[in-house]
């Protein structure tokens, strides 16, 4: 019998079907649950549904927990009145029950102990106990240095409850890695354009475009769940896709057009397009003459940036461009130039950014039907509480003056600087609190990182999982999974408001605790009560509904509220309606006032990048659609589908290295840095032979994660070179080589696997 | 039922989904992906198909069952019976998709279509969860139905067709 029971067969390329990888796995008699049991399935009538919004990824899907008579998690289905899901979660929302079960979660609260041997480990402690620590070190910091020598890191939806409580503790430095090393150069580069930030869920009204361009943007293995649905639906009504990738994304395969750029020529490629539709007239001209600013200098800017140009640099042929520009055009205003989501690659990304504003602006597509539509959210008035205290300084004084002023959040990296203590700046930040976002897998440069951690007086991880970030910790205090806990409302905007709840759909296991109790607990203990003034979130959640006219009943039982709109249209300027933008001249800025003021170029320009050395390949990363980062790598179900990275090689490449599919190989990167674990190779058509490219989240060194430990490389550590953006401080990533090392190096860690 | 090759991304959910609503053992399976890839960088091409049982109108798994196990159940459906089931594994050694295993507890498993639900009128779990609606699923006898009409459409084909065993799921390309 052939063994193929496995989830994912991967081909190997040009050879139609081939299943590599076997599935090795056999657990005797364990379900789902965890547990020995054969019971057929429970029809969802002999179940309780309640409703949660999911937290495995960004996009907050809302949907229902199913409980069985038992009270065990069942599954969970996406809820058909929202609009992030219409219910169809992910493959991760649909996993996240695995989160719950997951039986290497954090369990209790952990302190960090010294034997007499100088050895240090974690002991369990009680929640009074760590707590008690945790504000006892805050209360200290406050006394001796100051509330703004706290900094908290924050991700996901309880981060928001942990900002309020620092904010009234005192300090301005709450930070996340979404901004700098995310989506940060993209609000930049839209803000300085049109006064507006993209937001999640993105504005994109893919629904309804004619014509779909990404830029590096892998919808459908990124699983941006509302995007991917939207996108199938745009592909059922015949619009263009036009995918510019180095690599043979998915997306690209169901593209119309794919654009096999050269890696970080990008800006080239934009300009060029934006030639093409100047020379040929193919702009909206009602639309730039009423709402832009600064066109002629646009024209002449890229008066010789011509296909030609652009061919020399992106190898994508005069004729494609002008082919693809004409597309682009001939669907105008219903197409969207997407912006991507993570945009950190070669440091020039807020100007990367800024050409595909101004390249939807030519084309009219911002204000439309099928284009960028005008999202509205739900204003929530928060529970009373007094005004947060002043802060004296914040991280910024750490740095000269002015720098990074155009960051409109506040810089991981630039905390991580802050924290090292120098001599130029004598208060550095000495207490951090991780609230859900494993810093080593999200910043690069993981030298820097370190230097900070090991620089600070004490660093709490409050966490569900021993990702690795909490083997640093000095306290670890453990949170339930949101399947266990009230949050804070979803208020994201949308093409209308909506309102979602999340509600616990079983008692918090072990001694895990929700975020919102955490984040009250210590608020008592730092004598900040006032700003936490209801007993339980419940009250709060119930005086929020109020104010908005419905009731924790009434969400309990519907999960997703639809609110009217109160302001301007979803497609405002579908008729050139009259509107202020919130820009210096009140106009979309083509040329950038705001960036000129600030010393930076008011036109993006194409700059070239370096290469890679002989026998180096540019490492590229991306996501998977069953995992989100290092977050879901130990949940058993979504690992059963995907359980370690490989590592992409072109089959030349495998010739020229004599690689195997399937073959284990070290990373080595331009710094000398070598991966910790060996990863497979995949040899693939799919990838150029100047790239690799690996899924990002993976190569996990906490022997805690009993899945997920040493499967395949972590990509974050092998980045340590960061092209910074100037403009907002974000983390280029994509500026990093590596080669391959076919024998275990010194630093080789795969004995401990075994 | 019909899977729109043009639209799946390959992302596994109807694997999860299905997973959780018919409580299927860790390490096992009753559906999968499959990725195909064609031509050299940069003229490629692929596609992600969702692969499970074809219930077959010509089964082999059926005809070689020695206790009856395995059957054709009203409306087409190939199923097996737990309690009749011995596993011995003859009906996977017979399917040319390779869309069986042996449960843990000793019978053979496969994909139902989620008689369960269909029973009650729903769409079997992976339809209703796939992200891309690329899945279809309805009555092939009426020429009404979504599947019917998207054949009739669209350009489909079946897989190994050249074993006979007239397998009823349908790729559209
Ligand atoms: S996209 Fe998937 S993981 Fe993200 S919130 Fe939605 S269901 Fe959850
Ligand atoms: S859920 Fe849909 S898109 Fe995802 S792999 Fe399955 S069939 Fe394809
Ligand atoms: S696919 Fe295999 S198991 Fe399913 S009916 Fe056909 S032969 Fe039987």
């Amino acid at each position: 019998m052939k063994t193929r029971r496995q989830f994912i067969k991967i081909s190997t390329a040009g050879a139609g079907v081939a299943a590599l990888g076997l599935h090795s796995l056999k657990v005797k008699g364990l379900n789902l649950l965890g547990e020995e049991n054969t019971e057929e399935p429970v029809s969802d009538e002999d179940m309780t549904a309640t409703p949660t919004y999911c937290e495995v990824c960004f996009w907050k899907c809302a949907g229902w927990t199913y409980v069985d008579k038992k009270g065990r998690i069942r599954k969970i289905i996406g809820n058909k009145n929202d609009p992030h899901s219409n219910g169809r979660m992910c493959p991760r929302g649909t996993g996240g029950l695995g989160m719950y079960n997951d039986e290497n979660r954090l369990k209790t609260p952990l302190i960090r102990e010294e034997d007499d041997k100088g050895h240090q480990y974690f002991r369990k402690a009680s929640w009074d106990e760590a707590l008690n620590l945790v504000a006892a070190n805050m209360n200290k910091l406050r006394k001796e240095h100051g509330p703004e020598c706290m900094a908290l890191f924050a991700h996901g939806t309880g981060g928001k409850i942990m900002s309020h409580l620092i904010k009234a503790y005192g300090s301005p430095n709450i930070t996340a890695p979404s901004f700098a090393q995310c989506r940060g150069p993209r609000e930049v580069g839209f803000f300085a354009t049109y006064g507006e930030g993209v937001l999640s869920p993105e504005r994109t009204d893919i629904r309804d475009t004619r014509c779909l361009v990404l830029i590096g943007s892998h919808i459908g293995e990124n699983m941006h769940n509302g995007q991917i649905q939207e996108m199938s639906e745009a592909i059922d009504n015949g619009a263009t896709i036009i995918t510019v990738d180095p690599r043979y994304s998915t997306a690209a395969s169901h593209s119309r057009y794919w654009l096999a750029i050269k890696p970080a020529t990008d800006i080239a490629l934009l300009l060029a397009w934006m030639h093409v539709i100047i020379e040929e007239e193919l702009y909206d001209k009602a639309y730039v003459e009423k709402y832009t600013y600064g066109f002629g200098e646009l024209k002449a800017h890229v008066k010789d940036k011509t296909p030609e140009w652009a061919y020399g640099i992106t190898t994508i042929e005069p004729d494609v461009i002008r082919r693809t520009a004409r597309e682009m055009a001939g669907a105008a205003p219903s197409v969207i130039v997407h912006p991507g989501r993570h945009v950190v690659w070669y440091g020039d990304d807020t100007q990367r950014s800024r050409a595909i504003a101004i390249l939807n602006a030519l084309l009219g597509s911002w204000g439309r039907r099928g284009g960028l539509y005008n999202p509205e959210k739900v204003h929530l008035p928060s529970y009373p509480h007094p005004p947060y205290p002043k802060p004296k300084r914040s991280w910024r004084d750490a740095f000269p003056k002015g720098k990074y002023k155009l960051a409109s959040e506040v810089l991981t990296s630039g905390i991580c600087d802050a924290t090292i203590p120098n001599p130029e700046w004598d208060c550095h930040l000495r207490g951090w609190i991780v609230y859900g976002t494993n810093l080593m897998a999200s910043l690069p440069d993981q030298k820097k990182t370190l230097q900070a951690i090991h620089s600070l007086d004490f660093l709490v991880v409050i966490d569900t999982m021993p990702m690795d970030i909490t083997g640093y910790a000095d306290v670890i205090l453990p949170e339930c999974t949101y399947l266990e806990r009230y949050d804070i409302l979803r208020d994201s905007p949308h093409r209308e408001p909506y309102l979602a709840l999340r509600m616990p759909a079983a008692k918090p296991k072990y001694e895990t605790k929700p975020g919102w109790w955490i984040a009250k607990q210590l608020a008592h203990r730092l004598g900040l009560d006032d700003y936490f003034k209801w007993d339980n979130i419940e009250e709060m959640l119930e005086w929020q509904l109020k104010q908005k006219g419905s009731s924790l009943e009434e969400m309990k039982r519907i999960g997703v509220k639809k609110f009217h709109r109160e302001y301007d249209d979803l497609y405002n300027l579908q008729n050139l309606e009259d509107c202020e933008f919130n820009t210096n001249t009140g106009k979309i800025e083509l040329y950038s006032t705001e960036l000129e003021e600030e010393g930076f170029d008011p036109f993006p320009d194409y700059t070239h990048h370096p290469e890679p050395p002989e026998g180096y390949y540019r490492l590229n990363y991306g996501r998977a659609p069953m995992h989100t980062f290092s977050r879901t790598v130990d949940n058993h179900n979504l690992w059963d589908l995907m359980k370690e990275n490989k590592v992409w090689v072109n089959p030349k490449v495998a010739d020229l290295w004599n690689l195997k599919n399937g073959q284990e190989v070290w990373l080595k990167n331009q710094d000398g840095i070598i991966s910790i674990f060996p990863i497979k190779v995949r040899i693939t058509e799919r990838i150029r032979w100047d790239s690799v490219y690996m899924v990002h989240g993976f190569g996990q060194d906490n022997k805690k994660l009993t899945r997920a430990y040493g499967r395949g490389a972590n990509d974050t550590h092998l980045i340590s070179k960061v092209m910074e953006d100037p403009i907002m401080g974000g983390t280029g990533m994509r500026g990093n080589f590596v080669t391959f090392l076919k024998e275990a190096p010194a630093n080789n860690r795969k004995e401990d696997k075994a | 039922m019909a899977i729109d090759t043009n639209k799946c991304v390959g992302c596994a959910d109807c694997v999860v989904a299905c997973q959780t609503e018919n409580n299927v053992p860790h390490g096992f399976s009753r559906d999968w992906i499959v990725e195909n890839v064609a031509g050299t960088y940069p003229n490629l091409n692929m596609n992600f198909r969702s692969e499970r049982c074809n219930h077959c109108d010509n089964a082999p798994c059926v005809r070689c069952c020695p206790t009856g196990a395995s059957h054709i159940a009203e409306g087409g459906i190939v199923l097996v019976t737990h309690d009749d089931c011995i596993g011995c594994s003859a009906c996977i050694e017979s399917c040319p998709y390779d869309a069986r295993y042996v449960h843990p507890d000793g019978y053979v498993d496969k994909c139902t279509f989620c008689i369960q639900r269909i029973d009650k009128g729903q769409n079997p779990a992976c339809v209703d969860v796939c992200p891309t609606h690329c899945l279809h699923f309805g009555d092939l006898d009426n020429p009404n139905s979504e599947v019917s009409l998207a054949l009739k459409n669209r350009k489909w084909y079946v897989l190994a067709p050249e074993a006979g065993t007239k397998p009823q799921l349908y790729f559209l390309t």
